[in-house]
């Protein structure tokens, strides 16, 4: 960590600083990254496989081989059930399995409930199962990660597309600027939300269909804080000192305007995150989004709208948007905090205070 | 009456979070007289101001008697604070732009003092402001009562400024730097007003300046004051003439001295032709365009290798404008020759090429150093594109040799501009340019962000790099006594024209048109023999 922060400039230093003091954000922050890491690996917490077996004197890493049936005595060359109570005890017999704490996958229908499906938390089932046997547990870790991963991806790609639009447009500013403001007011009046739909009619809309078509909008809100940073940043003089300099248009966006842009960027950052994760849970409850049988939050929603006799749905539906988004919503803060001037300000006056002690 | 001083000051001490910034100032000012507290940035002079009237922030501390007429000021309650400040104690700050409020119009921005302090309101209140503003020399008061303050220039919303400090007739002014954000010329009538209105209203004045030269001609009394503390104090006239502290010796003394090394004239390596600017103005829809704005009309000159063209004039005269035009940052119109070749026919690459040759030194030297990047980066990123076959080893050995002969510690490149003083920054800001070896170098106003001592060294620094180098130099500045030390010719420019031009000492000493006249008795040269 020293050496990292060696390296950061005087600025990020005191902006990590900052961050590091605010503890909610901090605590958010670790509570999230354990969340996203666990659900990284939702296949070693949560299957309907063992992660190792050991059958007649033989190893078996049934997580990451599909073994017939016919290895274990079955009659079938199909991929072997595991749960099924036949195999289980051929298995059993001569050898032994580790299951995961969850023995369920995502889409493992639990054909032996005692109540009919949906049925209530119990030892099995810790948060019980939705409407078709299937563990809800393992749905919700399966959920996170999928909605975590697209809101990333789709962060990063509108990142990537909003700062190179927003920083061209208000580095060059101009004519350029005006056409790509007025094109981007013609494309921001595109109704997406009809989009999706239409094309979940066209298309069996799947995660990276999603995507693709977000993404083509998503980028539109970062245009207008990006253009801002660099209509302003282009007259500062160290950027005309760099252009005097004779530097290429392209070095001075990246090395002297961009880091000025980044600030207003990554303030903007959690908003476009959470923005992505309610949007998919949104598409998902209404039924236009992910393809049916995939782990998402927005169809536990909807199961638990469907299935009011069974709170344990809608509440853990909830729970688990709540507690995502708050997480979020508190890393966001100490972001936007650690970000801002006033802050660093005030974190600097400490610094000067500490180093003047340091000499008396 | 006139000897019962009328602000007194005893061991003031100022500290924030125990660091202290004013130690055991003791001063005081009579009714009728203008006592003038001088010294650099940073020594203390505004925060003790602030400090004997309660205006700093809650982590100073302030300690020390101070008192105004009988009413001893630290035992004050916050209401009687109310009271007094904008009463009997009026203040002039420096920015004119940023210490009005720009939502208000200045009939509310006066009546809101004379609602709270006399409680004069409607038609009251609107007649007691035109008559202040008549007071501050205002013309067309009336019409000025319902002016926004981004329609009145620097001058005139000083002049607000002052009669929202003299509505409630206050006792004691306290002038802090009224006039460094004005040109030399306004800063005179400006400072001739406050005089003035000191006398009829039998004000005392506490002037704080930086400016020795409007202390010698608009103060009584002088007390000089260096880290945080009084170094001396006495008349006007016998702490010029016979300085008794070192520091007040040194601060005279730093007036820029000396004169360019005298050089034989060749031939120009840098020419422009009717070179000119013209802002266009934005058209209304179905109307016709208006005319276009000449920031720069269309003038010549040429700069000689080994010599300084200062270009002189006030603000909105077009002298920057002039440089990024030269430079090719701003478009412009007319012919630019340099070193034989045509600059305004060349286009990007083969001009960023060229960008090699001329260089420029910015004014703020805050502004002009990428607060992100160490100085080590920031220096050789030109030379890095322009000889990409440089190893970093020898990159690295250029560095330190232009730092060092900017005259910095040649292992202080690891470190941040923030870490630097003014002084030290714009020294950065040199080695920048002349790392490149330029031909010519623009020094837009590079001395006027900084203190006179720190000036001086750096005029002597950019005088030693031309004889060394050969430099060309095109020097901007409104300071004629830095422009006297450093230019061969001037020219001197009045709204984008140009009024005279000539040799730098023969039109300093013998101005043709008045307006350079002006100028030239506005910053009070010394002369020198």
């Amino acid at each position: 960590m020293s050496r990292l922060s060696a390296r950061l400039s005087p600025i990020a230093r005191r902006r990590l600083a900052v961050f590091r003091g605010n503890g909610r954000a901090r605590l958010s922050l670790w509570v999230f990254s354990a969340l996203f890491v666990i659900s990284l690996g939702a296949e070693l917490v949560a299957n309907d496989k063992p992660l190792i077996m050991h059958y007649q004197g033989q190893w078996y890493l049934p997580l990451v081989v599909d073994y017939p049936d016919t290895a274990f005595g079955g009659f079938l060359p199909t991929p072997a059930d595991y749960r099924d109570p036949y195999t289980r005890e051929a298995i059993e017999a001569e050898g032994w399995m580790l299951w995961p704490p969850i023995p369920f996958s995502y889409d493992t229908l639990d054909r032996d409930l005692d109540h009919p499906a949906p049925s209530p938390p119990d030892a099995v089932h810790w948060l019980g199962t939705d409407d078709q046997g299937r563990d809800v547990l393992a749905r919700v870790i399966y959920g996170f990660r999928l909605s975590v991963i697209f809101a990333l991806v789709l962060t990063a790609g509108s990142l990537v597309l909003g700062v190179m639009i927003g920083g061209v447009q208000g580095y060059f500013g101009g004519k350029v600027d005006l056409i790509g403001q007025r094109m981007i007011e013609i494309w921001s009046g595109l109704p997406v939300l009809f989009l999706l739909i239409i094309l979940a009619s066209l298309v069996e809309p799947n995660l990276w269909w999603l995507l693709g078509i977000m993404l083509l909008f998503s980028w539109l809100g970062l245009v207008d804080v990006v253009r801002a940073e660099f209509l302003r940043a282009r007259n500062l003089e160290y950027v005309r000192a760099a252009k005097a300099m004779g530097l290429p248009s392209r070095l001075i966006m990246w090395r002297h305007v961009l880091p000025n842009a980044m600030v207003a960027t990554l303030t903007f950052i959690p908003f476009l995150f959470t923005g992505a994760i309610t949007t998919l849970t949104a598409l998902d409850f209404l039924g236009f989004g992910l393809p049916p049988g995939s782990p998402s939050l927005g169809e536990l929603v909807a199961q638990g709208k469907n299935n009011l006799q069974a709170p344990w749905l809608g509440i853990t539906a909830f729970l688990t948007l709540a507690v995502m988004l708050s997480l979020l919503v508190f890393i966001g803060e100490g972001l936007r905090d650690a970000f801002d001037p006033r802050h660093i300000q005030h974190a600097a006056g400490d610094g000067r205070k500490r180093r003047s002690d340091a000499h008396g | 009456m006139a000897d019962q001083p009328l602000f007194r000051l005893e061991d003031l001490s100022v500290a924030f979070d125990d660091t202290p910034v004013v130690e055991d100032l003791s001063l005081e000012v009579k009714r009728g007289e203008t006592l003038a507290l001088v010294g650099e940035s940073g020594s203390g002079k505004s925060v003790s101001a602030l400090g004997a009237l309660g205006l700093l922030p809650r982590n100073a501390r302030v300690t020390g008697a101070r008192r105004l007429g009988d009413t001893d000021l630290a035992r004050l309650s916050r209401r009687d604070w109310q009271a007094l400040l904008g009463g009997r104690v009026g203040f002039v700050f420096q920015e004119p732009m940023t210490s009005l409020n720009p939502l208000h119009t200045v009939a509310k921005q006066i009546g809101e003092t004379l609602r709270l302090h006399q409680g004069l309101t409607g038609r009251a209140a609107r007649d007691r402001s035109r008559e202040l503003l008549e007071q501050v020399r205002l013309p067309r008061a009336e019409e000025l009562l319902d002016a926004w303050p981004h329609q009145l220039s620097g001058g005139q919303r000083q002049r607000v400024m002052i009669a929202m400090a003299i509505a409630n007739r206050p006792r004691l002014l306290i002038a802090d730097e009224p006039t460094t954000a004005l040109d030399v010329t306004v800063q005179r009538e400006i400072l001739a007003l406050l005089a003035e209105l000191r006398d009829t209203h039998g004000m005392g004045m506490l002037f704080i300046t930086h400016d020795l030269n409007l202390v010698r001609r608009h103060a009584d009394r002088v007390c000089v004051m260096h880290q945080g503390r009084a170094q001396e104090t006495g008349e006007v006239a016998r702490v010029f003439a016979e300085p008794r502290s070192p520091y007040t010796r040194e601060l005279l003394a730093a007036e820029p001295s000396g004169r360019p090394t005298p050089i034989e004239r060749r031939a120009p390596i840098l020419q422009a032709r009717r070179l000119g600017v013209r802002f266009q103005r934005p058209k209304r829809l179905f109307s016709r365009r208006p005319p276009a704005f000449e920031a720069l009309k269309p003038l010549d000159l040429d700069v000689a290798p080994g010599e300084t063209l200062g270009i002189v004039g006030e603000s909105g005269s077009g002298k920057t404008t002039l440089a990024l035009a030269l430079l090719r940052l701003q478009e412009s119109h007319g012919e630019i020759e340099f070193d034989g070749e045509r600059l305004d026919r060349l286009h990007g690459d083969a001009l960023r090429r060229r960008r090699r040759r001329l260089q420029v030194v910015f004014q703020d030297p805050f502004g002009s150093l990428s607060p992100r990047m160490p100085v080590a980066d920031i220096v050789s990123e030109g030379l890095r594109f322009h000889h990409p076959d440089l190893d970093d080893a020898a990159v690295d050995q250029r560095v330190r040799a232009t730092l060092r002969e900017v005259g910095l510690p040649e292992d202080c490149g690891s470190r941040y501009p923030h870490e630097f003083s003014g002084g030290q920054r714009q020294r950065i800001a040199v080695a920048r340019a002349i790392i490149l070896e330029p031909e010519l170098l623009v020094l837009d106003e590079p001395t006027s962000a900084l203190d006179r001592t720190v000036q001086k060294q750096l005029v002597n620094l950019l005088r030693e790099l031309q004889a060394r180098r050969g430099l060309s130099y095109l020097f901007i500045s409104h300071d004629l006594a830095v422009v006297r030390a450093m230019a061969h010719r001037i020219l001197v420019l009045k709204d984008g024209a140009v009024m005279e031009r000539g040799d730098c000492q023969a039109v300093l000493a013998d101005p043709a048109t008045d307006y350079t006249r002006t100028l030239v008795e506005a910053a009070g040269l010394v002369p020198v023999a």
